[in-house]
């Protein structure tokens, strides 16, 4: 059932235009139950009981002035991290520190400090916005018939408020007039669903009549209803008034942050306020996300809290043994520490506890192999990352005025892993917006238009060139397919310009017409200067058929509570009449019903009951008589699905007077109801009347590629990414947009597994529920094991898997999920049709938890959301479908074709810089921590750290963080045109070459010879001789400092090697930690001595005027780094990673040179890829091979 | 999901409202070089060229250095005179300590040294003791850097225990470092004139002005139930105390020299000197060595290869890789950017 997958989730609708105003019956039993419990008594706010509900306050903040503090300081020592660096920095005001606490405790407070700043800033916009709000104002009725704007937060439940045109509504409200006379008003609900179109809403009739504010003055109703709950789109209530009761539905409900469009003013009543209201209560976060990445840097976390584990011990034995031999039958060794008089810490008779102690002291003291700021600078740079990818011009759509937006930035790097994207195909791969092409009326197919998949399918079959390569020729086909009216490709001279009078079976297309211009929900807007109509429609298929109607000659004009209004030409008279036809019911779509009717009345009192619905559905309940056409239809239906159309199958029946009469009472019984199988009775009702129909025929419309979908496909495919494609829609559409969109190709062995087989079907026909599952669910399994025994006995061929929706069910099943994942996994391309939202989310779960790979989910509809949320990372297409989909997205983007760019780009540069900066991070940290405690081997192990104490805490804070973070927002490996040029280079990501294990550990390997090179050189070359011409020997301080100065040179260096785009910003970070080092010396030095201690004017008077610091700075510095240097250019020239090849390319220039580019890009084209250059590929092989079997055979 | 509701209502609705006017807010970013992520950027690839010039350039630059650091190191003359078994009257080298910790003893002892080349004045006088952790957690916090910097805080020990105070009152200077201050002394005699060793000026300018007191005096010091090291005169102040600054310096290895002084005559080679010294100093519990050393100093220090061959040794080094690397590189070219080097595509089942 094609043209409702998006109302899926509008069950039930605003749109119910019930014509016979229902009376109240007395079932309202669910009413004062639970869950149905709110009474609010109307225009009297200050009854005890509207009191009791919350006020109209609106707090969105996350934290309130006084739980800021504990709440975010809670958040924060959540991290195994931080709640090590808490208890370092309490211990550090022990004496068990080595080094002074405040010390210790800075860079805490500075790391802490900073990520609770940024979570107030966004706190303190978030409560700007909600003053905002809360303080705008409304007109609300004082009493005695008197309105007075009052503001937002002040709103009771129970008050009477007049909200003018084109303001919002502040509360979910009752309406109860308008200043239409039949109280309706139209109200846009964007903020809530996204969709622009205007919605009717129709008080009820016993309070239309207030029309004045005067008019409240006396009013008093009490309305019964349901209590708080999120669902948009459902209200259960009644309404006292005068002693009656009248039954509330969502068409009297107005809800809060939806905007009144086209109507004067409206009186309502509030009933939800603040946090109550619908949107409020639909205000829940999206479930977090964390990405692979940070999820391994935990393990990392880790790994480095048991090393620290590790060597704290050995250093604790060391130390243990040392002080235990200080004092030997009270004979003092080393006596100048006076192990006689000892406190704990360093007695000898109870060196154990003192090694125990000393375990915790050394704990503390190494913890600088935990970068402390880590997850602050990663913060940060994702933060930057996300602005960059929302900044990309590249990636902003001018049609829809929408740039890209990276709703949570902690999956950047994700977007550089994605193994498996599936996607949704309507709205998603086409544009949704909807032609009517074709149709079948009587037997007789009309319209003349040439789809575009049968554009691609030609392009396919026929023998393609080799410079069809390049894409140019795709673009065409979406220039020279405008057509002049919107939703509107029909040609066919039979029945245009209202020939149809000609033709065998007029009477039939005049009803089919007739049909298209009453059977919808369509709202008619005149354009007041041109006379012209145009359409409010719910979906863009809808609107098609409005408008292929009014193109035909059957314009829908008007319509009122009670009718609609055609212009129709008179067969008979051959002029154009006005035709209005009474509307009796709506009978309404919904996924289950898969169609929709409305029974009218026309001018001549005949009873109509007019359907439009899937073949599915349709095709059963035709009457014996009505079946005249059926197989031409279905023949033509085939034909149409062939060409990547959705259908629909129109019928219609005459109703007598009894039959409806019986119904009617039915269906208003259900209606009415206020309890939770309503929706169940109204679908019985019309169940029973959707009987016998007589088929008229069936429309096509043709749903349109987005601009670039292929091309975007073809580059994601040869960057090695698998997609799925998850589609409502039914199996034949589907496989054609797979061609079209190059998913599939000519000699792919389609692998089908559908429960469409005569055994199935016979079964279903003899209805044994049981028999008909588990032969379904063999033939399913059965299916799964040929199709593995196929791919597994051919290599070189290329598979794709197409499932229907049915077999899916089975498919996910827990036995045979593992199955049909191998079997999925072996195909180049996998489509899914005819699936359900709730499938499309547990497929996506089977291939994240099967594959562990990283999974992208792309869709644009409500019914995509569960799979957004489900998937690694949820893409959202903010187009025409609403925003749901967009709000439960983690990136939004406003053509699938930007995925290219998101991925390719964005993706693979985030993933290289987050990777490569966790990778310094941890290496710098363990050059540094290790200095510290090889040192301790020099010092017995007693705690003392090698450097001052600020040293080592402005170490991650100011003198190595900022590279770092530049870094991780402006390394690039190769530019953005050849990241797009070599799509292979996304493998890095995929493969997670830059993050493996034995990337991390040959880093952290590098720390390590890094820090014993630093400590090795440094006391050798300043062992006890005099290390200036004066005679001063090296003490403490002038050691520190020195080997200080050469770790910082040392990783700042280390970062200029391991930069691969140096922009200024580089050269100032890197450079300027550096420089800033030699600053704070300066600076510090300065400071008198009993602050700067054994920094003080180290430089100045010690190591500035010392040519022996500079050249061992120079020497330590250099020779620690050629190691690296020597096995990074080994590897760039023997065992290049691909982007070290894409640079070689650049390099040499060969980038242009077209042959060449081929080879590199030859290599990535596996067998089993998709996408239009594999197609091409794939031909060209063909041809060689057929010229070389035709030169052998000569 | 909804909660930015009210701002971007008021944002989004003059947009979707008046649709026709023009579009004064348009979401379209802002081009910048910077924005667009293409600001004007170095980058750098390891050519062959590349490598081969940063090695030979090391090279370059690391062999000369060496050259002269080594000479400076060469220049340097050096006597190193341990002296602490030797010291040792024959009949008590078995029990060392109790020899070292018997006050009775006079520990005047007698080392002939022999100057193998010219040495030029300043001549700088060390003494050298190994296995002394100077560097020891509680050793280098056993002090109170306000006390000895001003008067005013003479009764602030805080931090010097167990040398904080005695029954009389606070040490001043207090703590261990303090208390366990060298005390052997040395007297040197050239031919039969008597070199005088000059012990002005032998610590930092820095300390003696501003981290030991103009105004401070030693008080309560040494004259606890154990003695440590030296004593000092009361009646200097603690900046002009040069051997207590020096010694306060705490060193960062566990062997380390102190300047005892400066002798300010040269030396010619084969002279000898007499050098008369007290072994005071008990380094016998924990078998620390002790030595005597007179050295001269270079532009670069005191004596030490190292520097220099280590220079000298990664200059080659580079030479030897640059070498190589321009062998390798000639003798197998490989065409760049060949993709069948690439981990997948070498098994392209393995991932």
């Amino acid at each position: 059932m094609a043209r409702g997958r998006r109302r899926k989730f509008h069950v039930s609708k605003l749109y119910s235009f019930a014509c016979v105003r229902p009376k109240f019956e007395e079932d309202h039993s669910q009413l004062g139950g639970p869950g149905f419990s709110r009474v609010v008594s109307a225009n009297d706010p200050e009854d005890a009981i509207n009191l009791s509900y919350g006020s109209n306050y609106v707090s969105t903040t996350k934290y309130t002035l006084a739980t800021f503090i504990p709440k975010s300081l809670f958040e924060q020592f959540r991290r195994v991290a931080n709640i090590y660096f808490l208890i370092s920095g309490c211990l550090s005001f022990t004496p068990l520190a080595p080094y002074t606490a405040w010390s210790a405790v800075f860079p805490l407070i500075v790391v802490i400090g900073a990520t609770m700043a940024k979570e107030a800033v966004e706190d303190w916009r978030r409560s700007q916005q909600d003053t905002e709000v809360n303080n705008r104002k409304v007109k609300v009725h004082q009493g005695d018939g008197n309105f007075d704007y009052t503001e937002w937060k002040k709103l009771r439940v129970g008050n009477i408020v007049k909200v003018d045109k084109d303001e919002f509504f502040p509360a979910d409200l009752i309406l109860l007039s308008s200043s239409y006379e039949n109280a309706i008003c139209y109200v846009e609900t964007m903020n809530l669903d996204g969709e622009t179109n205007l919605k009717l809403k129709q008080s009820l009739e016993a309070t239309s009549i207030f029309q004045s504010d005067s008019s409240f003055k006396d009013f008093k109703a009490i309305i019964r209803c349901e209590d708080p709950n999120a669902s948009l789109y459902s209200f259960v209530g009644s309404m006292e008034h005068d002693d009656k009761q009248y039954p509330l539905s969502p068409q009297q409900l107005l809800l809060r942050d939806s905007k009144l469009r086209n109507t004067d003013y409206v009186y309502g009543a509030v009933i939800f306020t603040g946090h109550d209201t619908k949107v409020m209560q639909n205000a829940t976060s999206p479930p977090s996300k964390r990405s692979k990445i940070e999820r391994k840097m935990d393990k990392i976390i880790y790994l480095l809290l048991s090393a620290l584990v590790l060597i704290s011990a050995v250093g604790s034995i060391f130390f243990g043994i040392a002080t235990h031999d200080d004092l030997e039958d009270g004979k003092m060794k080393r006596w100048y520490l006076r192990p006689d008089q000892s406190k704990i810490y360093f007695d000898p008779n109870r060196a154990p506890a003192a090694a125990v102690l000393h375990f915790l002291t050394a704990m503390i003291l190494y913890g600088y192999f935990i970068p402390i700021s880590l997850y602050v600078s990663i913060e940060i740079v994702k933060v930057l990352q996300a602005i960059f990818i929302n900044q990309d011009i590249q990636m902003y759509h001018e049609e829809s005025d929408k740039p890209a937006h990276a709703r949570t930035s902690n999956l950047n790097e994700e977007l550089g892993q994605v193994d498996t994207i599936l996607s949704d195909k309507t709205g998603t791969l086409t544009c949704n917006s909807m032609e009517f092409i074709k149709c079948s009326i009587a037997g007789t197919a009309y319209g003349h238009g040439v789809t575009e998949v049968e554009r691609a399918m030609t392009r396919t079959k026929g023998t393609p060139l080799i410079n069809e390569l390049d894409d140019e020729d795709h673009e065409e086909n979406h220039v020279d397919a405008k057509s002049a009216i919107k939703g509107f490709n029909f040609e066919d001279r039979r029945i245009m310009n209202q020939n149809w009078v000609n033709e065998p079976h007029a009477d039939a297309i005049q009803k089919f017409f007739r049909l298209l211009a009453i059977c919808h929900t369509c709202i008619p807007e005149a354009d007041k200067d041109s006379g012209k109509i145009s359409y409010e429609a719910e979906s863009p298929d809808e609107a098609a058929f409005v408008i292929a109607a009014r193109e035909l000659g059957f314009e829908f004009y008007q319509r009122t509570q009670t009718s609609i209004s055609l212009h129709e030409l008179d067969p008979m008279s051959g002029r154009t009449v006005e035709r209005s036809y009474r509307l009796l019911n709506i009978l309404e779509f919904s996924s289950s019903r898969k169609r929709m009717s409305v029974i009218v009345q026309d001018e001549e009192g005949k009873l109509l009951l007019l359907s439009k619905g899937a073949d599915s559905v349709m095709f059963e309940r035709l009457a014996k008589n009505g079946r005249e056409f059926e197989e031409k239809t279905k023949e033509h239906l085939n034909e149409y699905a062939d060409a990547g159309l959705r259908t629909l199958v129109l019928a219609y029946r005459e109703l007598d007077e009894e039959e409806y009469m019986t119904f009617n009472k039915k269906f208003m019984a259900a209606k009415n109801l206020v309890s939770a199988d309503r929706d169940e009775k109204i679908e019985e009702a019309a169940d029973m009347i959707e009987r016998d129909l007589i088929l008229l025929g069936a429309t096509a419309v043709e749903d349109k590629l987005q601009v670039g979908v292929p091309e975007c496909i073809d580059k994601l495919a040869q960057a090695g990414i698998k997609i799925w494609v998850l589609t409502g829609d039914k199996m034949e559409t589907a496989i054609n947009i797979g061609f079209s969109c190059s998913l599939l190709r000519q000699g792919m062995n389609q692998i089908i597994i559908t429960l469409e087989t005569p055994e199935i079907i016979g079964l279903v026909k003899s209805g044994n529920k049981d028999a008909i599952a588990k032969a379904s669910k063999d033939s399913v399994i059965h299916q799964i094991r040929e199709g593995r025994k196929l791919i597994s006995s051919s290599s070189a061929e290329s598979f794709a898997l197409i499932i229907d929706g049915k077999s899916l069910t089975y498919a996910l099943e827990d036995g045979v999920k593992d199955m049909f994942l191998q079997l999925a996994i072996g195909c180049a391309s996998v489509i899914c049709c005819r699936s359900s939202p709730i499938q499309k989310a547990l497929v996506t779960r089977l291939v994240k938890t099967g594959t562990r790979k990283v999974t992208l989910a792309i869709g644009d509809g409500a019914n995509d959301v569960g799979m957004l949320q489900e998937a690694d990372i949820g893409v959202g297409i903010s187009g025409a479908e609403g925003m749901q989909a967009v709000m439960s997205s983690d990136v939004a983007i406003a053509q699938f074709r930007f995925l290219e760019r998101l991925l390719l780009v964005h993706g693979h540069w985030c993933y290289r810089r987050i990777s490569s900066m966790i990778c310094y991070f941890f290496y710098k940290n363990i050059t540094f921590g290790l200095t510290l405690f090889l040192f301790e081997a020099y010092a017995s192990f007693s705690g003392q750290p090698a450097y001052n104490d600020w040293f080592m805490s402005f170490y991650n804070v100011f003198f190595t963080s900022l590279p770092v973070i530049a870094l991780g927002v402006f390394d690039q490996d190769v530019s953005a045109r050849f990241c797009l040029k070599f799509p292979m280079l996304y493998q890095e990501g995929v493969q997670n070459v830059l993050f493996s294990w034995t990337r991390l550990l040959s880093w952290m390997f590098n720390g390590i010879l890094n820090a014993i090179a630093i400590l090795f050189f440094c006391t050798s070359a300043f062992q006890h001789q005099a290390f200036r011409k004066g005679g001063e020997v090296v003490g403490f301080e002038v050691l520190g400092a020195t080997m200080y100065t050469c770790v910082v040179w040392v990783v700042n260096c280390q970062m200029a090697l391991s930069v691969s785009y140096f922009t200024l910003i580089q050269h100032i970070f890197i450079w300027g930690g550096v420089a800033l080092w030699y600053l704070f010396l300066l600076v510090y030095g300065a400071i008198i001595p009993t602050i700067s201690t054994t920094a003080f004017m180290v430089f100045v008077e010690a190591l500035a005027p010392a040519p022996s610091y500079w050249i061992v700075t120079l020497f330590v510095v250099l020779a620690t780094l050629i190691p690296y240097f020597a096995f990074a250019a080994i590897q760039m020239r023997f065992f290049p990673m691909y982007h070290n090849m894409v640079q070689w390319i650049r390099l040499e220039g060969r980038a242009d040179d077209p042959e060449y580019c081929q080879v590199v890009r030859q290599r990535s084209v596996r067998p089993t890829t998709v996408g239009v250059s594999a197609r091409l590929d794939k031909v060209s092989q063909l041809i060689t091979r057929k010229v070389h079997h035709a030169v052998h055979s000569l | 999901m909804m909660n930015n509701s009210g701002a971007s209502a008021a944002g989004s609705s003059s947009g979707s409202g008046e649709g026709q006017a023009p579009r004064r807010n348009s979401k379209r970013p802002k081009y910048s070089r910077f924005t667009q992520q293409e600001l004007p950027a170095c980058k750098p690839i390891l050519t062959p060229r590349w490598v081969i010039s940063v090695f030979t350039l090391v090279g370059i630059i690391f062999v000369p250095i060496g050259l002269v650091s080594l000479m400076a190191s060469r220049d340097v003359v050096e006597i190193v005179d341990r002296y602490d078994s030797a010291c040792v009257p024959p009949n008590m080298t078995d029990d060392k300590v109790a020899y070292a910790q018997n006050a009775a003893i006079d520990k005047t002892c007698t080392r002939i040294l022999k100057v193998p080349k010219d040495m030029d004045q300043p001549i700088y006088v060390y003494y050298q003791l190994d296995n002394f952790y100077q560097n020891h957690r509680r050793y280098v916090k056993s002090r109170n850097d306000e006390q000895l910097m001003s008067a005013k805080k003479a009764n602030d020990s805080s931090g010097c225990d167990p040398e904080a105070t005695t029954g009389n009152g606070t040490i001043v200077p207090c703590g261990l470092i303090a208390w366990s201050l060298f005390n052997d002394t040395y007297s040197f005699i050239h031919g039969n004139k008597n070199i005088t060793v000059n012990k002005h000026n032998i610590s930092w300018k820095s300390d003696r002005d501003h981290k030991f007191g103009k105004d401070v005096y030693p008080k309560n010091f040494q004259n606890g139930a154990l003695i440590g090291g030296a004593k000092l005169d009361p009646k200097k102040s603690l900046s002009e105390q040069e051997d207590l600054i020096v010694w306060m310096r705490t060193a960062a290895l566990p062997t380390f020299r102190k300047l005892y002084g400066r002798i300010e005559v040269d030396l010619k080679a084969n002279d000898t000197i007499t050098v008369t010294l007290k072994n005071n100093y008990n380094t016998y519990s924990f078998n620390g060595k002790k030595k005597l050393v007179l050295s001269t100093t270079s532009w670069l220090g005191g004596k030490n290869d190292f520097l220099g061959i280590a220079y000298l040794t990664v200059g080659g080094l580079c030479f030897f890789l640059a070498t190589a690397f321009t062998v390798v590189y000639l003798v197998k070219p490989r065409k760049l950017g060949d993709p069948s080097y690439l981990s997948w595509n070498r098994n392209p089942q393995g991932h």
